[in-house]
Order: C-alpha cells, then sequence, then structure tokens
C-alpha cells in the first residue's frame, strides 16, 4: 500500500486551474522533495494532500484512506508557514494541547520530552509570544512530530530557520526517515532538500513535471531538473 | 461521542485560558456594554413607566452588539500564526472544533450580560431579581442562540477582511426571530409577568432556534472551514 496516493487531482481558484491533473504516488518511507518555482501549486497540493483544502476534482489517499477521515489525520503531521502554536499559551501548555487533541499517554511527559528534544526545556513554562523566531520555529518542528506521524508534510520547512533550528531539523528528519516514515516537502532550498530526498516531484504551472527518484545529475547540478522539465 | 465531547472541552478550555490571559474579547465587550446602558440611560427617562415597555429590547440590544464584538474575535483568534491549519489536521473533527469555540464564548457572553444585568437595574430600575430565575432561562437560551450563530458566522468570515462589519451584517438578520422572542420574554418577566401559556410560544421558538441553528452549524462546518 502507498503511503500516499493522488489521482487525477484540480483545483480551482475560480476559473483558473492551480493544479491540474496531479497523478503522484509515494511509497512509504520514502522522502520526497517537491519542487517548483514561486506559485508552481506546491503550497496547494500540500494542503489538500494535509485535509486543510479539499480538491475540486479528484482524489487523495493516506495508506490507503480518504485523507479527511479521523485515522488518517492521525498519520500526519503538518508544518505549514505559520508556527500553528498560540502566543498567550506556554510551550509546554501548546504541545499539551495538541497532545490531547491526538489523545496520546501523559501529555505533558511527552510534552516535556519533545522540549528537551528539541532545546526548549528551559523555557518550558515560557509564553510563545515571548519566545525568539528560532525558539518558536523549534516549537513548531516539536508539534508538528509530537504525535509520530507516519506521514510529514512540510511546506518550505528550512525557510527562515536559525542555524540551530535546522541542526534540529534535520536529526529530526533523518531520525524520521530511518524509522520509515514518509516525508514530503516542499521547498526553495534545492540543495537541503536533494540532500534528504529519495525522491523528487517537480510541479510546473499546476502539473506534475517529472516525478520520480533522485537522479545524480541534481546533486551535481541543482538547476538541471528545472532547465530539463521546467522552463529554464 | 466521548471522544468529541472531550476534544470540545479541550478546544473550550484552550479558547477560555488564552482569553482569561489577554482579556482582549471580554474587556471590549464589556466595556461596549456599559458604555452602551450608559448612553442609553441619557437618552431615556429612566423613572417613566415607558421603560418598562422596551426593557427587553433594550437589554438584548446591548447583549447582542457587545456579543458581536466577543464572538469576531472566536475565530480570528486562530488565524494569528496559522493556528487554524493545525486544529484542521489534527483528529478533532470540525464539529468539535465548533462546539468547544461555541462553548467558550457561550460562557463569555454569559460573563458579560450577568455582570451587564445589575447595571442595568440600576441605572433604569427595573427590578430584573424578582423573577431571575426564569429570566436565567431566557438569557441561557437566547445567548445559546447568539453564540451558535456568531460562532458559525465568525468561521465564515475569518478570511475577509473586512470581517469585524461582515459578522454582525450576517448574524443580526439571522437572529431576528431569537432576538424577537427574548426581548418579548426579558420584557415581560421585567414587568413582573411570569412565565404563563401566552408568552410560552416564544421560550418554545428559542428552543427551536438553538436546536436547529445548532444541528445546521455542527453539519455544515466542515465545509465552512475545509471547502
Amino acid at each position: 500500500m502507498n503511503a500516499l496516493e493522488i489521482e487525477d487531482v484540480w483545483k480551482y481558484y475560480g476559473d483558473f486551474p492551480a493544479l491540474r491533473e496531479i497523478k503522484l504516488h509515494v511509497t512509504p518511507g520514502s522522502t520526497v522533495a517537491l519542487l517548483g518555482r514561486n506559485g508552481a501549486g506546491k503550497t496547494t497540493l500540500l494542503r489538500i494532500v494535509a485535509g486543510l483544502s479539499k480538491p475540486s476534482q479528484g482524489d487523495v489517499r493516506i495508506l490507503g484512506a480518504d485523507v479527511r477521515l479521523e485515522s488518517s489525520r492521525r498519520r500526519i503531521g503538518v508544518l505549514g508557514h505559520g508556527i500553528s502554536l498560540y502566543d498567550e499559551l506556554s510551550a509546554t501548555e501548546n504541545l499539551m494541547l495538541f497532545a490531547r487533541l491526538y489523545d496520546l499517554d501523559n501529555p505533558r511527559k511527552r510534552a516535556h520530552a519533545w522540549l528537551e528534544r528539541t532545546g526548549l526545556e528551559r523555557v518550558r513554562d515560557g509564553l510563545v509570544r515571548e519566545f525568539s523566531r528560532g525558539m518558536r520555529q523549534r516549537l513548531a518542528v516539536a508539534r508538528a512530530f509530537l504525535h509520530e506521524p507516519e506521514l510529514l508534510l512540510f511546506d518550505e520547512p528550512f525557510t527562515a530557520l536559525d542555524d540551530r533550528a535546522i541542526a534540529v531539523l534535520q536529526t529530526l528528519l533523518s531520525e524520521a526517515h530511518s524509522r520509515g516514515r514518509t516525508l514530503i516537502m516542499s521547498t526553495h532550498q534545492l540543495r537541503e532538500a536533494l540532500e534528504l530526498a529519495t525522491h523528487v516531484a517537480l510541479i510546473h504551472r499546476g502539473q506534475i513535471a517529472y516525478a520520480g527518484e533522485r537522479r545524480q545529475e541534481m546533486l551535481d547540478d541543482a538547476g538541471w531538473l528545472y532547465r530539463t522539465y521546467g522552463d529554464n | 461521542m466521548a471522544a468529541f465531547l472531550r476534544q470540545s472541552l479541550i478546544i473550550a478550555a484552550k479558547d477560555l485560558r488564552s482569553e482569561l490571559r489577554t482579556k482582549e474579547a471580554l474587556n471590549a465587550s464589556l466595556a461596549f456594554s456599559m458604555v452602551i446602558l450608559v448612553l442609553f440611560s441619557f437618552a431615556f427617562d429612566p423613572s417613566s413607566e415607558q421603560i418598562q415597555e422596551f426593557s427587553g429590547g433594550l437589554l438584548w440590544l446591548v447583549y447582542s452588539f457587545a456579543g458581536a464584538l466577543a464572538l469576531n474575535r472566536s475565530f480570528a483568534r486562530e488565524m494569528q500564526n496559522d493556528c487554524l491549519d493545525a486544529l484542521i489536521a489534527s483528529p478533532a473533527p470540525a464539529s468539535a472544533l465548533f462546539v468547544g469555540k461555541a462553548l467558550a464564548n457561550y460562557g463569555l457572553l454569559l460573563a458579560v450580560e450577568l455582570i451587564s444585568l445589575p447595571v442595568f437595574g440600576i441605572f433604569y430600575g427595573v427590578h430584573w431579581t424578582q423573577r431571575f430565575w426564569p429570566l436565567l432561562l431566557v438569557m441561557l437560551l437566547a445567548t445559546w442562540a447568539l453564540t451558535t450563530i456568531g460562532t458559525m458566522f465568525s468561521a465564515l468570515t475569518v478570511n475577509l477582511r473586512l470581517r469585524e462589519l461582515m459578522l454582525p451584517t450576517l448574524v443580526y438578520p439571522l437572529m431576528v426571530p431569537a432576538l424577537m422572542a427574548a426581548m418579548t420574554l426579558t420584557t415581560d418577566l421585567l414587568g413582573g409577568t411570569p412565565l404563563n401559556p401566552e408568552n410560552m410560544i416564544w421560550l418554545r421558538v428559542l428552543v427551536a432556534f438553538d436546536f436547529i441553528f445548532t444541528a445546521l452549524a455542527v453539519v455544515f462546518v466542515d465545509t465552512v472551514l475545509v471547502g
């Protein structure tokens, strides 16, 4: 069974087709770099896969089940453009909120464990609004990993991260990959993405221009993919 | 069902905790209701008998205007840092999210109303304590009506730039039956008339309104939030 199956997905905004006939199958344990220019449709596709938006047409299945089923949502970890954390709650309260929504055992213990893993144990009772940008981002990473999802959906995860947050995220992603988790991440940072990726999907003007294994040419020359399958 | 209630209560507790830390909606709503009550007391003669005739209408106008201020914040609070995305992606169904937020709003609005009521009594010389328990019943039912409609439209208008304007524009027309019922019953009760077979029809209107709009909101909120 595939970790993710996207079948003939279209998404319209008014009359404009943001996604056109997207078809993508992702095997369990893969790390997929979802690439494309600004406005290509990466975020739209990730939002549909995360169940945050419905496709105008087509079908998305996670481990064989509809994406909006509760069982599917339990298996997804999402890290979007925003940190999805409440400024007026503490780091522990934020993680406990999501631990409870995911019905995890011992939410406080789980929250503290993740705060330790992301280097935030000293500020665990501090309000998020008092955190620096880097601390907020690390907390957002902890929230996405908190329930140990089988499918991780990250939208430009390395953008605006500080060095420490990048190190934390890379460690967690490597661990997740070694434990057989599936990761799909959209990014503009080709180098970081291609080093982690086992597969690459390039979206060009709302369509899949390339989907397949990461190839050596991509590592040797990051622009090769765009020149070969995109406009330039 | 137990999971649904648990998730709803988690959301409600989160909203109330956030609100108690910032007091944004509470302060705005409470200050607004006090100012309106004071200003209206200058416009009307509190000693006249006429005040009894429109006391219910006046009180519910204040409650609904103040309520709109609080309800506007309900889903807008989730837009900061894209928190709504994380909630929608969680296993909690959209209906539990709605019920949780509605419960938090309900507590908030009731608090504002219960604080405003004695102030209303003082400024307008209205004996609100004489039929307090039936009055409380009317407040509970009508406030739930306002909360349900307001929370639903707060979700619907959350992405609009003019949501502060759009929410009351959409909510008040739909609230007309519930507001009519609440105003009529409140006027009766503040005037000393008990609940009787004649005005019980308005109580039934409130119960039916609450039931129908809660059911509709629970069914359609997923479509509103996810599309």
